[in-house]
């Protein structure tokens, strides 16, 4: 999954252009428009490392929220099938986690750092999250608009230009690329099925489809970093252009299960050959944004109560390996 | 159910039961990469239950596949051990009752691999690979938490002693079981219990634990009386089946 | 909260992909030993029969190179063309070699 654009301000910028030698600057800009990978060792303006730091940092807050509200429902799974399904998508979005946490490490941030940057409230995660799993139809909803946004952000991410993210992407994107069908399939289902699951299946829709678009992040107007992430390809297309792209992809998805897209201004213009579609509501983004979605509380107090109750077994096995390296220098 | 497919399902229950358990650490483990092992334990759990369950069914030769009994059964026509039900509690907890039942499995599938029965022993080949890495994993973590810091070992302590009253319903045999046997198709689990004693007692060892002493064992599960904490855990597995009858997912 | 030593040191991730190959490095993880270390990236880089032999490596015993170094490293090899065997003109029927 995919960490919303939350476009804070740039704090990198004043600073740097004090501080850094304009030769080294110019080098690298040329090298990140020559499509060359930056790597970690090599020399990158500090707003660039910063800002990295903060897009990865991000995306990996993302992937672990993200396994709560799905998590939600592995022990409510329908059949075995389904149970397998949702437990190996949902540890997938650990494992992402832990790729980009890695990439981010490798500019000198520990994840434990992050992990705190967190849960103290001073880091941000997708919006996305802080919606609740109400039945199981959020699952397929989920696995379709949320994975399916997603993907769209993270596909061309495996060509930015820092080399450990783009690295990640190139994996997490392999193995990503289930997580949308099974959503599909399950809305698939549900809409063919009683009464009771299409309507199950409609309401999620509902209620997925406008978080899903403000996954794209802020109108391209209101992005103020979107111009110098594109030039340094840790971005490479703008929020709106994406959410489009979304939008033109999805309503025949949703229209061939018979299910309606919640949006009466929705329509296909000829002319421009895309959909026209309705504002979304920039108000309630901007509010869930700062932690007001609708379950933010619940989730940071589950990521704390993981944190806090694992302390004494990261703390014991930590001990033990030096008890036991200890023992070995000593017989040695 | 005869006694192979009771047999079966017995096998089936305990994988399902377990990874239903295991699965509900999902996003809540103690670091990111134990997250991602648990759920590898809980996977390889619930791919067990699902050919065991379908084998069950298909024996039983009433039309039930392995979500029909997974879905549709009330806790007194559950047949796992006692063990397995038991909730996660804390870190140490969970790991007590995977070590413990790990090393069981193992031994009993190492068995079950010479079943007159090809599909047991085709399933018994493939999970006993699964259980040998699942022993293996929480194994480890005995000995690190056993000998780690203070806090750990005394959890670890508690954790072996709210699981030990269950251990030896994991060893006995009953008719279903005698009549597998002497159809060369079960396993003498009485015949486990020392390879069993051995292993776990060499981790204790290493984890510098004392071996719980002997108590009063907790029987029952195998004829489906369990204790409470498995209603619960069945309410919650089987809700969206019991509130949709009839649809398919 | 914690501070930075207290994390579990950081494992950088060899897998061989298949008998023959050589191990690539795929990752990192965090384990607080060894043994955790092979347990973690079993469990994190190997889900999809990735492959059938492990090495991890403390992170903090890798010696890497400096990119500064990079020109005096690596460019003087570009002009030993006559390492290759393109550099060489045999007639064409000789057949071999």
């Amino acid at each position: 999954m995919y960490t919303t654009d939350l476009s804070g301000k740039v704090k990198g910028k004043a600073e740097t252009a004090v501080a850094e030698d304009p030769a080294l600057v110019a080098a690298f800009e040329a090298r990140v428009a020559n499509d060359e990978f930056i790597e970690p060792k090599d020399w990158m303006p500090e707003a660039y490392r910063k800002t990295l730091v903060r897009q990865m940092s991000q995306h990996a807050h993302s992937e672990i929220v993200g396994m709560l509200p799905e998590g939600n429902w592995i022990t409510r799974a329908p059949n075995l099938r389904r149970k397998a399904i949702l437990l190996a998508k949902v540890q997938d979005e650990a494992g992402h986690g832990l790729y980009l946490y890695s990439a981010a490490e490798t500019l000198g941030t520990s994840r434990d750092e992050m992990t705190e940057a967190l849960l103290s409230g001073k880091a941000k995660y997708s919006t996305i999250f802080n919606y609740p799993t109400l039945t199981w139809a959020d699952i397929g909803a989920i696995g379709w608009l949320v994975d399916g946004a997603a993907i769209m952000n993270q596909v061309p991410l495996q060509r930015t230009s820092y080399g450990p993210y783009a690295r990640a992407m190139v994996r997490i994107c392999k193995e990503e690329s289930f997580h949308q069908r099974q959503g599909y399939e399950i809305m698939m289902h549900l809409a063919a099925g009683t009464e009771a699951q299409r309507r199950m299946a409609q309401d999620a829709l509902n209620r997925w489809w406008w978080p899903s678009l403000m996954m794209f992040g802020p109108p391209d107007d209101k992005s103020p970093n979107t111009e110098q992430s594109m030039r340094w390809r840790i971005k490479r297309d703008t929020n709106d252009e994406l959410r489009q792209k979304f939008v033109d992809i999805t309503v025949p998805q949703a229209e061939a299960i018979g299910l309606t897209v919640p949006d009466p201004a929705l329509k296909w213009n000829e002319e421009r050959g895309a959909y026209d579609f309705g504002e979304v509501d920039w108000e309630e983004f901007y509010a869930v944004v700062k932690g007001e979605g609708p379950v933010a509380k619940e989730r940071m107090q589950a990521r704390m109560k993981a944190w806090e109750n694992g302390a004494w077994v990261r703390d014991a096995a930590r001990v033990h390996a030096e008890k036991r390296a200890a023992a070995k220098l000593a017989a040695e | 159910m005869d006694a192979l497919a009771t047999y079966a399902l017995r096998l089936g229950d305990d994988s399902l039961i377990l990874g239903q358990r295991l699965g509900e650490w999902c996003g809540h483990a103690p670091a990111l990469e134990v997250d991602l092992s648990l759920a590898n334990v809980a996977l390889d759990q619930i791919g067990q239950a699902t050919h065991f369950l379908n084998l069950a069914g298909a024996l039983e030769g009433e039309g039930r596949d392995g979500d029909k009994l997974a879905f549709h059964r009330d806790v007194m026509d559950f047949t796992n051990c006692v063990l397995v039900e038991q909730p996660n509690g804390d870190f140490a907890q969970t790991i007590a009752r995977l070590f413990l039942f790990a090393h069981y499995q193992e031994l009993l599938f190492t068995a079950l691999t010479a079943s007159k029965d090809t599909q047991l022993a085709a399933i018994a080949a493939k999970a006993v690979k699964e259980t040998a890495y699942h022993a293996t994993l929480a194994s480890d973590w005995v000995v690190r938490l056993g000998d780690g810091t203070e806090e750990s070992r005394a959890r670890m302590i508690a954790g072996l002693d709210w699981m030990w009253r269950f251990v030896d319903e994991l060893f006995v045999t009953d008719e279903v079981d005698a009549a597998a046997l002497k159809a060369g198709v079960g396993v003498d689990k009485a015949a486990l219990r020392a390879a069993w004693d051995q292993r776990v007692d060499a981790v204790l060892a290493e984890a510098t634990l004392p071996r719980p002493a002997a108590r009063r064992p907790v029987l029952g599960g195998r004829s489906g009386r369990h204790s409470e904490h498995l209603g619960h855990l069945l309410s919650e597995m089987q809700f969206l089946q019991r509130a949709y009858p009839g649809a398919t997912w | 909260m914690s501070d930075a030593s207290k994390e579990w040191p950081l494992w950088e991730v060899f897998v061989r992909g298949k008998g023959g190959l050589s191990h690539r490095h795929v990752g990192s993880v965090h384990a607080a030993d060894a043994k955790m270390a092979i347990e973690h990236a079993r469990d994190t880089y190997t889900r999809r029969m990735e492959g059938v032999s492990l090495w991890v490596l403390p992170s903090a015993q890798i010696t890497s190179s400096d990119p500064g170094d990079a020109a005096a490293l690596f460019e003087p090899a570009e002009d030993k063309v006559y390492r290759h065997p393109t550099f060489y003109k045999i007639p064409d029927g000789i057949t071999h070699i």
